[in-house]
């Protein structure tokens, strides 16, 4: 039992490993990583979660290099196994997309691509049992590591908002501001009586607001809910004692096989239909 | 569960990953798949085009042998039938060979007979005479019996 390794208590065990490795400038230690859950939210905003970016950006990173190097063999004929591998999956994702994404855009696919493969990747460094690495880090000085990039708030909700930003800016470039707006304004409720439009307007804009703003962040805390509570139970099992905990991790791993699939896939598929909506002209 | 910079760091860094990939990764391995999807339909347009020359082909060697067949039949039908005519043309010439080879043949035997006849009278006629001239005791004259003797031997 790794709670008993560490000479934690179990509360003490399940919160050191939903601590992120936080560098922030602390108004008492200055610049410092937060040893904690309360240094960490002393430092407020201007502060950075080491271990997402590094688990993130090194996800990211894998992703491109193991694409461009499919992409560099790729050839018209006969594909070798990385380029058959890359082609599947860049066939499945370009199916999706062309399935429900009406518009002409050069960055849709390869948006979608991108969010398929890394936030999967994302999602898979969750099947990686849960003390292997906070341990062995721990060992070389890192207090906190929490590998699973897809259980911080920050990276879904900075994926979907970044979605948001793109839908918000094709919006514009499509239907124009005006366009855009009039989407917002004159939907659901209309009346062809200008007095009676006046008084929907605001609560066209209201409604119309309300489901917009929702859209991102349903989107980031959908995947974001998904990862944690997988996550959490991932680390409630291996409180059992250690010849129990297969008996429940082996089933909630191939279960979670499923999930990180799908959540990835979700967020792939919501993403395409936020940008087709972007395209679309009413 | 702090909303912290790390939000800022990854909008910034899917930004930039979503660009590589739409810059070097999407591009060429679309480019690669559509020349693949080119290059199969073509090899399966070549492949049928193959398969229906082959089949023409076998359709005319089909033509081909029965011509051959028909025109093998034809020979064989007029070399029997000149062979037929051969052997028919050898049977007459050789009843023909025979007939005459038999004609002359009768003939010549009808010669001999007449010779022999003609030997026998004669001898017929020297025999008669001596026997006459023994009867007679005298020498019967040939010649001025030769009236008699002729015919005596015509009678023969």
């Amino acid at each position: 039992m790794a709670s008993s390794e560490a000479g934690r208590t179990t509360t003490e065990y399940i919160q050191h490993h939903l601590q992120n490795l936080v560098l922030g400038v602390h108004p008492e230690n200055g610049l410092s990583i937060a040893h904690g859950s309360e240094e960490a939210a002393a430092m407020g905003f201007w502060a950075i979660h080491l271990d997402s970016m590094f688990w993130s950006i090194g996800l990211g990173l894998f992703f491109l290099w193991l694409f461009k190097k499919g992409a560099d063999r790729a050839t018209a004929g006969v594909p070798g196994p990385l380029q058959n591998f890359v082609e599947t999956i860049v066939e499945f994702v370009d199916e999706n997309v062309r399935e429900t994404f009406n518009g002409k855009s050069e960055v849709v696919a390869p948006l979608a691509l991108t969010i398929f493969v890394w936030v999967f990747l994302m999602n898979l460094m969750d099947l990686i049992p849960v003390d292997w690495i906070p341990y062995a880090s721990e060992k070389i000085g890192i207090p906190y590591m929490k590998i699973v990039p897809s259980t911080d708030v920050n990276i879904t909700l900075g994926m979907s908002f970044s979605v948001f930003a793109l839908m918000i800016y094709y919006s514009i470039k499509i239907k124009g501001a005006g366009g855009f707006f009039k989407e917002l304004a004159f939907q659901p409720f209309n009346s062809p009586n200008v007095l009676v439009q006046a008084i929907f307007v605001p609560i066209n804009l209201l409604l119309e607001g309300v489901a917009l703003i929702a859209k991102p962040i349903s989107l980031g805390l959908r995947l974001f809910g998904n990862m944690y509570a997988g996550e959490l139970i991932f680390i409630l099992i291996a409180l059992l004692p250690f010849y129990a905990q297969w008996a429940l991790s082996v089933p909630w791993a191939l279960f979670h096989i499923l999930v990180i699939t799908l959540q990835a896939f979700i967020f792939m598929m919501l993403t395409i239909v936020y940008m087709s909506m972007a395209h679309e002209h009413h | 569960m702090n909303i912290n910079l790390t939000l800022i760091g990854q909008a910034i860094s899917f930004a930039i990953f979503v660009f590589l990939c739409m810059k070097y990764v999407w591009p060429p391995i679309m480019t690669a798949m559509r020349e693949r999807q080119d290059k199969i339909a073509q090899s399966l347009a070549a492949a049928e085009q193959g398969a229906q020359r082959r089949e023409e082909a076998e359709a005319e060697v089909e033509t081909m042998l029965q011509e051959a067949k028909a025109q093998a039949a034809e020979i064989v039908a007029t070399a029997t039938k000149r062979g037929n005519e051969i052997v028919d043309e050898a049977k007459e010439t050789a009843r023909a060979e025979g007939d005459r080879l038999k004609a002359a043949a009768q003939s010549e035997i009808e010669q001999e007979v007449v010779t022999a006849r003609e030997d026998l009278r004669k001898q017929v006629g020297s025999i008669a005479v001596a026997g006459a001239g023994k009867i007679l005791g005298t020498e019967v004259n040939a010649e001025s019996h030769a009236k008699v003797l002729d015919d005596l031997v015509g009678q023969l």
